[in-house]
């Protein structure tokens, strides 16, 4: 597996990464000593789940994979889950496109089912 | 050299297995062809669908363009076109452009022959017939460089990127250093991770094809209104951790492996024999997804799920692998190769080539789970109005 292991119960993908993935349900008070800095767990994190290794601030970038996968919609902390509450993605945002100009309608209909087709 | 057992073809393709292919031209055929291939035997293969007997120009031929696809798909030893008799797709052409492949090809038209029941009646006698013209083919040796593997996943959650997804990259690195062809599909799931492709295009053409067709799937969801995380990643995936498209990007790119990216065609499109990695530009809906590189030619579909799907194809074998142990172990009915040791520390390359010898051997004819239980899911995309529209815009 490339990645870096955190005491065997999480995963960093690059070294450049914000998040690292759980490797089983991290429980609040678990400590991630192998992170730098060492990371202590704010709340319970599901298997496959992220979690925080830096705290970042609103609109700071989310990496994973070396890579920006999303960036941050609240004030988040190290050892906090970082999911949908507090990540979004910046792309496929017709949504927003669609506030920017006014054009409610189109997004009144609510079949975003076909642009994305996700399984 | 890695080699398997196949078919040899009148096109000189070689097929991993020998169906007589009963091929409806609409909705209004598909429980008459259904019927027809159950009854008949395992050999047999239906492709019930749900496209309509009048479709507008551009949505007909996507369905027709399909059909010869899968007709030709060289798993096909012969094929049957059924139609009602009322559509606009002309079963005659239909079956003259699989003919073209080399391979006995026969129609049946309900209307003409008495209705479903004397449909079912001369159906039965076509495909014995058929089945007599290819049945006793016997297989013979072919080159792993013959093969064109599909990769797709589906129910993907977190460990797809982690352990499944990079371990059926290994896979597909192998074959296409074997000679092979790897095809990947799923536009909507290269949004976030287009610039790591766009680095691994062969050329400058490929390359501006390939951003092409990814910036029309996301300006499709800017046109609509939409918020692509409506469905991407899809409920499922966020119940499995996958936050953002781009988180799910990056994981499912990894499945078609490290090698230069050569060809970009279009959605059911013929996949080149021998030409390294080639994205199809398809929805993210995996059963159409797969139909759709299984048109191309496709004879081995490999699918990565975390959540576990159980999901089929009429015409190409599945392989099912998961990075998720407790899918391994929920859905081991349904999965034929477990790579969530990668997680536990086992080395990624031993994984994939435990996907790529499975691969060969599958190809030689082991069966999979999804054959075993016949799971034959088949849906053709459908063109839709907005997207028609999208394109107009361009």
């Amino acid at each position: 597996m490339k990645g870096e292991l955190l005491n065997e119960r999480a995963l960093v993908m690059a070294p450049e990464d914000t998040v690292a993935t759980a490797l089983a349900d991290l429980d609040a008070g678990e400590r991630l000593d192998d992170a730098d800095p060492s990371v202590t767990v704010a709340e319970e994190v599901p298997f496959g789940h992220k979690v925080a290794l830096a705290d970042l601030d609103v609109g700071e970038t989310v990496r994973k994979y070396g890579e920006v996968i999303g960036e941050a919609t609240e004030p988040i902390a190290a050892g906090e889950w970082v999911h949908t509450h507090n990540c979004e993605s910046t792309r496929g945002r017709g949504d927003r496109a669609a506030a920017a100009t006014g054009d409610g309608a189109a997004a009144a209909d609510g079949d975003a089912g076909h642009a994305g087709d996700g399984r | 050299m890695d080699t398997f057992e196949g078919y040899r073809r009148p096109d000189g393709r070689i097929g991993v297995r020998n169906h007589v292919a009963v091929l409806p031209t609409s909705v209004a055929a598909s429980p008459v062809a259904d019927r027809i291939a159950g009854d008949a035997g395992r050999w047999a293969r239906a492709t019930p669908h749900q496209m309509g007997t009048s479709q507008p120009e551009e949505g007909r031929e996507r369905t027709r363009s399909v059909l010869a696809g899968i007709g030709r798909n060289p798993n096909v030893g012969a094929a049957l076109v059924v139609e009602l008799g009322t559509e606009d797709i002309d079963a005659d052409d239909l079956a003259d452009d699989i003919a073209a492949s080399g391979k006995p090809v026969e129609t049946l038209t309900v209307r003409e022959v008495g209705g479903t029941a004397g449909a079912l009646d001369a159906g039965a006698d076509i495909l014995v017939d058929l089945w007599d013209e290819i049945g006793d083919q016997r297989r013979e040796e072919a080159d792993a460089s013959e093969l064109v593997f599909a990769v797709e996943c589906g129910g993907s959650d977190a460990t797809s990127g982690i352990a499944a997804n990079p371990a059926l990259g290994d896979a597909s690195d192998r074959l296409v250093d074997a000679g092979g062809a790897v095809c990947i599909s799923e536009t909507p799931e290269f949004i976030g991770a287009e610039h790591v492709a766009a680095e691994r295009c062969a050329d400058e053409e490929t390359r501006e094809k390939l951003l092409d067709r990814v910036e029309r799937r996301e300006r499709l969801a800017d046109l609509m209104g939409v918020d692509m995380r409506g469905a991407q990643p899809s409920p499922g995936n966020q119940e499995g951790g996958l936050t953002t498209i781009e988180e799910k990007s990056l994981g499912a790119l990894a499945k078609c492996g490290t090698r230069d990216i050569r060809h970009v065609v279009d959605y059911g499109e013929a996949i080149p024999v021998g030409g390294g990695v080639t994205v199809m530009d398809s929805p993210g809906y995996d059963v159409e997804s797969v139909v759709g590189k299984v048109a191309g030619g496709a004879q081995v579909v490999a699918f990565t799920t975390g959540r576990g799907s159980t999901t089929g194809n009429p015409i190409a074998p599945v392989i099912k692998v998961t990075g998720n142990h407790r899918t391994a172990e929920r859905l081991a009915s349904n999965m034929d190769v477990d790579a969530s040791a990668v997680i536990d520390g086992e080395p990624l390359g031993e994984v994939g080539e435990r996907i790529y010898r499975t691969l060969l051997s599958v190809a030689d004819g082991a069966e999979t789970a999804a054959e075993a239980r016949r799971l034959e899911e088949f849906a053709i995309n459908e063109r839709q109005p907005r997207e028609l529209a999208a394109e107009g815009q361009r």
